[in-house]
């Protein structure tokens, strides 16, 4: 199960609006072993493109590091489909590396709905998780 | 003095759970081929026949080796190299 704040829910969903129609990507860093989304931190989509997204190479290293300092890890990885369902493609599943993290996945597709999805991807198996938001 | 590779959790099964591995070369593509004499398997991980894999980032102390020399980027004792999976993915 995911449990995340409020305010950070709020944050993943106006960032994929924003960048809509491009997909949006980030993470929520969360103190090592804690599983607790706590700093919220949009990245770049690299692709610039509706249908991909790719961290940048270089801010990737910079916020790895800074997570690395910090003892943190990405708790969550998420990024937004802007015309199809809030479920992994099946490139999401092949290019998934962090089979600890929480893959969120929101879709923007609807103007007055955004789905808001969790998973976890490990071994190409996905499994959808509950998400509870909190205050 | 070596060179100092960092491993990300996904790879950490070629290093013994290491997250940290030390290697030597004058070029990271013969960093790539000491380190895969000691951790067999890793480097067919990072490189295919075109050089290195399009979804693996590796750096060479803070620098993206794509935009250095890719596999015949100079390494020296001392340097660390980083290796990261690319966080990419998307709707098709």
């Amino acid at each position: 199960m995911l449990r995340i704040a409020k305010d950070l829910y709020d944050k993943i969903v106006a960032h994929a609006r924003a960048d809509h129609p491009d997909e949006a990507c980030g993470v929520i860093a969360g103190p090592a072993g804690s599983d607790r989304p706590e700093r919220f931190i949009p990245m770049t989509n690299a692709a610039r493109s509706p249908t991909f997204y790719e961290f940048d190479s270089t801010e990737q290293f910079q916020v790895w590091k800074e997570m690395d300092d910090n003892d943190e890890e990405p708790v969550v990885l998420y990024h937004s489909h802007t015309a199809t369902e809030a479920y992994p493609s099946r490139t999401d599943v092949s290019y998934a590396s962090e089979p600890g993290a929480h893959y969120v996945l929101v879709s923007t597709r609807d103007p007055d709905n955004s789905e808001f999805r969790s998973y976890r991807i490990a071994d190409g198996q996905v499994t959808e998780e509950p998400v509870t938001v909190v205050e | 003095m070596a060179i100092e590779v960092r491993i990300p959790t996904i790879l950490r099964t070629y290093t013994d759970g290491a997250k940290q591995v030390e290697g030597s070369g004058s070029t990271l593509g013969e960093l790539l081929l000491d380190l895969d004499a000691k951790h067999g398997g890793l480097r067919e991980r990072l490189v295919d026949d075109g050089g290195l894999r399009r979804f693996v980032n590796v750096y060479l102390n803070d620098e993206d080796v794509r935009f250095l020399a890719g596999l015949d980027t100079p390494v020296k004792d001392g340097d660390t190299v980083t290796v990261l999976p690319a966080v990419a993915g998307g709707a098709i």
